[in-house]
């Protein structure tokens, strides 16, 4: 966790401004707000953006999440998978802005990124268009049902 | 057995298709190995001492005809004539290239097999009874929710970059084969008062550098949570599992620091949570599956076998299994012949296992995590028959459950990982007791043995298992006594300091003569282990 005033001493370090964003899968406006830790984000009534590390609870956003326009979701290390899960879990709770995964975002990873939610990627190193464009695309099916409205295999089975 | 409809094939075919990607993009060079190492291990692409190792998924150990002939080509194609089936019911090929692996792959494709998730940070390929569908004492056949479970953790999205591998073993009798609690997940299917089926979920248990028995978390999941329950249980260990130190994110870390009731009051909350999420399939699902795995029509025959050959009866006593219709038995293929490599076939072997099992086991083969071949529905009357082809084919070892039945892991012979050689201990062991003819004295015991503590060969749950360590240098082998992987399982206790490969195979020895001096009526070597203790073994070893 990092404390409140090196965060707001030092923002520009935090979250990525809307020129990092390589994919976004939204029609609405980009927001172009400093995001802030989840602590800060629990403290702030004001913040509209957060930023969510590895170690962070995903859940605690929970009660502020009518009033965020974004949620990054740090990938230090793309071997490092717990932002899967922090992803699910807020657009399980009904969060509908943008969903942005940050960091090490490789091709190989963001056609999982899509499926749990995340709408928004800002790839330390941009990703070749051709291959992100062949990796969104890569699943003809799916098997497991998450939050986005794809109908998973074995209800394509039984319809 | 279970056939792909072509949903399963589409995704079978595509991943075939992403990983020609990928290769193409690490062969020019695009992206580093760093990144490729997690794409390559999610298809089961290892880089070993000499060469790429490609592990082939055996969802829970069934194979049809068709498929075994396929594994045999691809020998031949793609290695030197042989494969390795290894403790996860699987093959290994050891001598594979990059450039030819997705070609490979869409062989294996075109007989509706794949290596996915057969190695990597993500839930593993899904196993279960070797002798499912057939065994007398099973309630129920486990492989329909065996499969039900490899779709759902087919690419799941959240769970592809876990803490740590993740095995799941499912069973469905109060025998356990498949080794279930030492499981990241072991589930047995069971029946509840009211007649209902569900599962008993057991989790953290696992072998490795720390050995621990799952504990129970919960006596019955109703079958249609099963999935939303395994859910539960993953997004805990996704989210909670230890990622500083690779040697503690194994989720059997997890539940031993928080305590089981803690786990399980956490995987209970997100489970009610998940309830909500509609992610579990439809039932109906499950009862399409279940025809897939219906029994062949057996028909009756004599039930006993004419045992005047001395050869024959003993491998009918020690390689059939009873069987639910009583004029047929599962045959065991010893693939330890002896001083052979525990687990190798050559593709002419992998063949001819494939023409018995089309002309004696309704064209189906199991491996069984002991690296040996089930033919699951054999006619007591083929019986015969079917010995004299496999003795003639040097596939007639009489010796499974013995202690020339050795697991052992591939080892210094092939592993970066290993410590010491493995292989060649096995097979020095194994002649060692076969020229005694102490084998068949000393009935059933399960001996194992790891190259390095990661435990591939099991050494923990042998009845003697032996680990190789490296010490200044040399190889070092350790012996431990007690340990069992079946429903009793117990981990062995290492007797004192190790030994050189010599002086392991003697210890060996001195070991089964104190078992044989002290046993009582009908003991097995681990009844009488546990009977007697650790000290007098330790005092034949080192006094």
């Amino acid at each position: 966790m990092t404390d409140q005033s090196q965060n707001q001493g030092d923002i520009q370090d935090w979250g990525t401004s809307p020129d990092q964003v390589q994919f976004r899968f939204r029609d609405d406006g980009i927001a172009d707000v400093p995001a802030v830790t989840v602590d800060s984000c629990c403290d702030q009534t004001n913040a509209t953006a957060v930023r969510i590390e590895p170690g962070d609870d995903a859940r605690e956003l929970l009660p502020f999440l009518d009033r965020l326009q974004l949620v990054e979701v740090n990938f230090p290390a793309y071997t490092d998978g717990r932002g899967y899960s922090a992803a699910r879990v807020l657009r399980e709770a009904g969060y509908a802005g943008e969903l942005r995964a940050v960091g090490d975002v490789l091709v190989d990873q963001i056609g999982f990124m899509r499926r749990c939610g995340f709408d928004a990627f800002a790839p330390d190193k941009p990703i070749n268009e051709d291959d992100a464009k062949t990796a969104f695309a890569r699943w003809p099916e799916v098997y497991q049902k998450t939050t986005d409205a794809r109908i998973p295999i074995w209800d394509l089975r039984h319809e | 057995m279970y056939l792909y409809d072509s949903y399963d094939q589409a995704m079978v075919d595509a991943r075939v298709e992403e990983f020609r990607d990928q290769a193409q993009r690490r062969l020019e060079g695009r992206i580093t190995e760093e990144q490729f190492r997690p794409l390559r291990l999610m298809n089961g692409l290892y880089l070993q001492l000499h060469a790429y190792m490609l592990r082939v998924a055996i969802p829970y150990g069934t194979l049809n005809s068709r498929q075994m002939h396929m594994l045999a080509d691809i020998a031949d194609k793609y290695d030197r004539g042989y494969g390795h089936f290894t403790t996860r019911q699987n093959i290994q090929y050891n001598w594979i290239k990059l450039e030819e692996t997705a070609d490979l792959l869409a062989d294996l494709a075109s007989v509706e097999m794949h290596a996915i998730q057969t190695s990597g940070n993500c839930i593993r390929n899904i196993s279960s009874d070797h002798f499912a569908g057939a065994a007398a004492d099973e309630l129920i056949d486990p492989r329909p929710y065996a499969e039900l479970l490899r779709q759902w953790s087919s690419f799941h999205p959240e769970f592809s970059f876990l803490p740590r591998k993740f095995k799941i073993a499912v069973i469905a009798s109060d025998t356990d084969r498949a080794a279930m609690k030492l499981h990241d997940i072991g589930i047995q299917i069971v029946k509840n008062d009211a007649g209902e089926l569900g599962a008993t979920f057991y989790v953290g248990g696992g072998m490795g550098r720390t050995p621990m028995i799952a504990p129970m978390i919960r006596d019955f999941v109703p079958l249609d949570q099963l999935v939303t329950y395994s859910e539960a249980c993953l997004r805990v260990y996704n989210r909670y599992g230890r990622r500083d130190n690779k040697y503690k994110a194994r989720i059997k870390i997890l539940v031993h620091e928080l305590g089981k009731e803690e786990y399980t009051r956490q995987v209970e909350e997100e489970f009610q949570h998940l309830l909500d999420q509609g992610v579990e399939p439809p039932l109906a699902e499950l009862e399409r599956l279940r025809p897939y795995f219906a029994d062949p029509e057996f028909t009756d025959g004599p039930k006993n076998v004419d045992r005047s050959d001395p050869e024959f009866a003993l491998w009918v006593a020690r390689n059939t299994n009873r069987h639910k219709h009583d004029s047929y038995v599962s045959a065991v293929i010893s693939l330890k012949p002896l001083a052979g490599i525990p687990g190798d076939a050559s593709s002419e072997q992998m063949h001819l296992m494939a023409d018995l099992a089309k002309e004696y086991s309704f064209d189906e083969l199991r491996v069984m995590h002991t690296q040996n071949i089930v033919l699951p529905h054999v006619k007591i009357a083929d019986l015969h028959a079917l010995w004299t082809k496999l003795e003639a084919a040097g596939l007639g070892a009489p010796n499974v459950d013995t202690i020339e039945d050795i697991i052992a892991c591939p080892g210094l012979d092939y592993c970066s990982l290993a410590n010491a050689r493995s292989i060649p201990l096995a097979q020095r062991l194994s002649q060692r007791f076969a020229e005694k003819g102490r084998t068949e004295e000393l009935g059933e015991l399960k001996l194992k043995i790891s190259g390095c503590i990661n435990a591939c060969g099991h050494h923990h749950a042998g009845h003697i298992g032996i680990l190789g360590v490296d010490k200044k240098g040399t190889e070092n082998y350790q012996l431990l006594l007690g340990g069992s992987e079946a429903q009793d399982t117990s981990m062995g206790k290492i007797t004192g300091r190790g030994f050189d490969e010599d002086g392991v195979i003697d210890a060996v020895e001195k070991v089964t003569d104190i078992y044989l001096d002290k046993r009582e009526d009908g003991e097995r070597f681990l009844d009488t282990y546990r009977r007697i203790g650790m000290d007098p073994f330790k005092e034949a070893l080192y006094d």
